[in-house]
């Protein structure tokens, strides 16, 4: 009876059955409706696409002397209009990981919000968090369970960033990023960027980011990047002045974990770069 | 088929109560109480890893005493719950009266119905916006639940760690305030597991390897429970109990289970 399988489990017997300390592994088991991505079978392929659900476009990543920066765009667009103008696309995952989205929007913030809970999830029931290469596994799990979503036309694909506290301070920043097979790659060179305007961004970040750059110099590159995406991808939004409307920028050190940096921060640099660019409007 | 033995139902929960108050008295105690900036735990454990104390939800604390199997499984059942809740809905709708009340359901018809019931007590703690939002519910074995206002002492011996409490506890204590109060009381506790060879009425001096504390910070945005260890703690701690850091003794277990399961009921 489809009914029944639609509805959480009411007592706490349910809950105190023996099961896995994954939070998904128990919703899939007891409550999968809750789960993101899930589309009704036998449609034809990429049958999604004229739905007109919102796309978030540009993530990038950098590595530096202290940890990891991620910083996102606000815009999301359905095919040419501008769906949302303020949206956020980056995510504080837990004490040290951060995720980043571009593609379908709704699918992967659905998908981010069940990863932020497992993880929580796991290091209430263990006592310990998971470790820096179990977190991005398991997101790993979660972009594969939504290849059914993706051959729809609802691809997500997440940029992973984390400080790894086991690791020696100059490795300990960390870029992960997925294809929507779940296929997982670790970026070493300290660099990364997906969505729309991933390649203007990536172009931007080769030519001037150094990973032993120091914090201030890391946030001012990330924010250099979005700038030379947007200027060539229209799906990228500009920094907007006009509204105050800055990329969300996210940091993550050993010392402070992962920090959203300030709007006031954010908007110094970006009045910064700006005038800057107002000189010279291809940058250098 | 054979018919069991006729046992009226009143012997019965009186014997099952027995059980149940027989295994929770064996164990240390842990005290819950409120101070101005939230909620405190405080428990006599000596491990590091089988943990008392811990967090539910953003704004719950759960603490307890028994057996370790039974209320580890309580715990994690409780943030299953609370998870899935948190997560159908809003992290706002998830409360700690609805997990009492789910606890005591569950300990209730244990009591009731199952073979053996729970050997554990629970109190599940949660921090309001303000002072006056702060609850502390305590949930004893056969279901029962109170919610206690100012603090709830659970474990072996409590009588003498309330008579303490009642007399020292006010509302509106800072945290090393409140925290000297809580080691107070379980100083006044006589050592627990039969171990009383110096006499119940040696005073004894907790130290920072003999506690496990937490609180639920009312000022931390989102998840307020937090574990208070090491330095941190010895800063925080009366005069005479910083200089008291005595390792267990090596061949004892330091935390867990302090007796066999059903062991009252074996005892003569």
């Amino acid at each position: 009876m489809p009914f029944s399988e639609s509805r959480p489990p009411t007592g706490l017997d349910a809950y105190l059955a023996p099961g896995p300390s994954s939070f998904t592994d128990f919703v899939t088991a007891n409550a999968p409706h809750l789960l993101p991505g899930r589309v009704p079978e036998g449609l034809a392929p990429r049958s999604g696409d004229d739905l007109g659900v919102p796309h978030g476009t540009t993530i990038v990543a950098l590595v530096f002397n202290e940890g990891v920066v991620i910083a996102g765009d606000r815009r999301a667009t359905s095919g040419n209009v501008i769906a949302q103008r303020d949206i956020e696309k980056i995510f504080i995952t837990d004490g040290y990981s951060a995720v980043g989205i571009a593609g379908s929007a709704g699918i992967a913030i659905q998908m981010v919000r069940l990863f932020t809970v497992d993880l929580e999830h796991y290091e209430k029931t263990e006592g310990v968090p998971l470790s820096l290469d179990g977190k991005s596994n398991k997101l790993a799990g979660m972009v594969a369970q939504n290849l059914g979503a993706a051959m729809q036309g609802f691809v997500v694909v997440p940029l992973f960033v984390g400080y790894d506290t086991e690791a020696e301070p100059a490795k300990a920043g960390r870029i992960v990023t997925y294809d929507a097979t779940g296929g997982r790659y670790d970026e070493w060179l300290g660099y990364h960027s997906v969505g729309s305007g991933s390649v203007f961004a990536k172009s931007s970040l080769k030519k001037i980011h150094k990973t032993d750059a120091d914090l201030a110099t890391t946030v001012r590159n990330a924010i250099e990047a979005l700038y030379d995406a947007a200027d060539d991808d229209s799906a990228t939004g500009g920094p907007d002045l006009t509204r105050r409307i800055y990329p969300v920028v996210v940091s993550i050190t050993g010392a402070e974990g992962a920090v959203r940096r300030s709007e006031e921060e954010i908007e110094a640099v970006v009045r910064d770069v700006v005038a800057r660019r107002t000189e010279h409007p291809d940058g250098g | 088929m054979t018919m069991p033995f006729y046992s009226s139902v009143d012997q019965l929960l009186r014997d099952r109560s027995e059980l149940a108050r027989k295994g929770i008295s064996r164990g240390r105690s842990v005290v819950v109480l409120t101070y101005t900036g939230g909620v405190l735990f405080v428990a006599e454990n000596r491990s590091k890893a089988l943990h008392k104390v811990s967090e539910i939800y953003d704004r719950i604390g759960f603490a307890a005493v028994g057996r370790y199997n039974e209320f580890d499984n309580l715990r994690t059942g409780g943030i299953r719950m609370a998870d899935v809740r948190g997560y159908s809905y809003d992290r706002r709708d998830v409360s700690g009266q609805m997990l009492a009340k789910a606890y005591a359901q569950a300990l209730g018809t244990a009591f009731v119905e199952q073979q053996k019931p729970y050997e554990v007590e629970l109190c599940v703690a949660e921090v309001g916006t303000t002072a006056e939002g702060d609850q502390l519910y305590r949930i004893t074995y056969d279901g029962s639940i109170t919610d206690e206002p100012q603090f709830v002492v659970m474990g072996g011996t409590t009588e003498p760690i309330s008579t303490k409490l009642k007399d020292t506890y006010q509302p509106g204590l800072e945290l090393a305030e409140a925290l000297a109060v809580a080691v107070e009381g379980l100083e006044a506790a006589a050592t627990p597991g039969g171990n009383a060879t110096n006499g119940a009425t040696a005073s004894r001096v907790l130290g920072v390897s003999a506690l496990e504390v937490a609180v639920l910070d009312r000022a931390r945005p989102r998840r307020t429970f937090r574990r208070i260890t090491g330095p941190v703690l010895r800063d925080l701690l009366p005069e005479e109990n910083r200089a008291v850091d005595d390792p267990p003794p090596s061949a004892e277990p330091v935390g867990g289970d302090d007796t066999a399961a059903g062991s009252a009921a074996t005892e003569s």
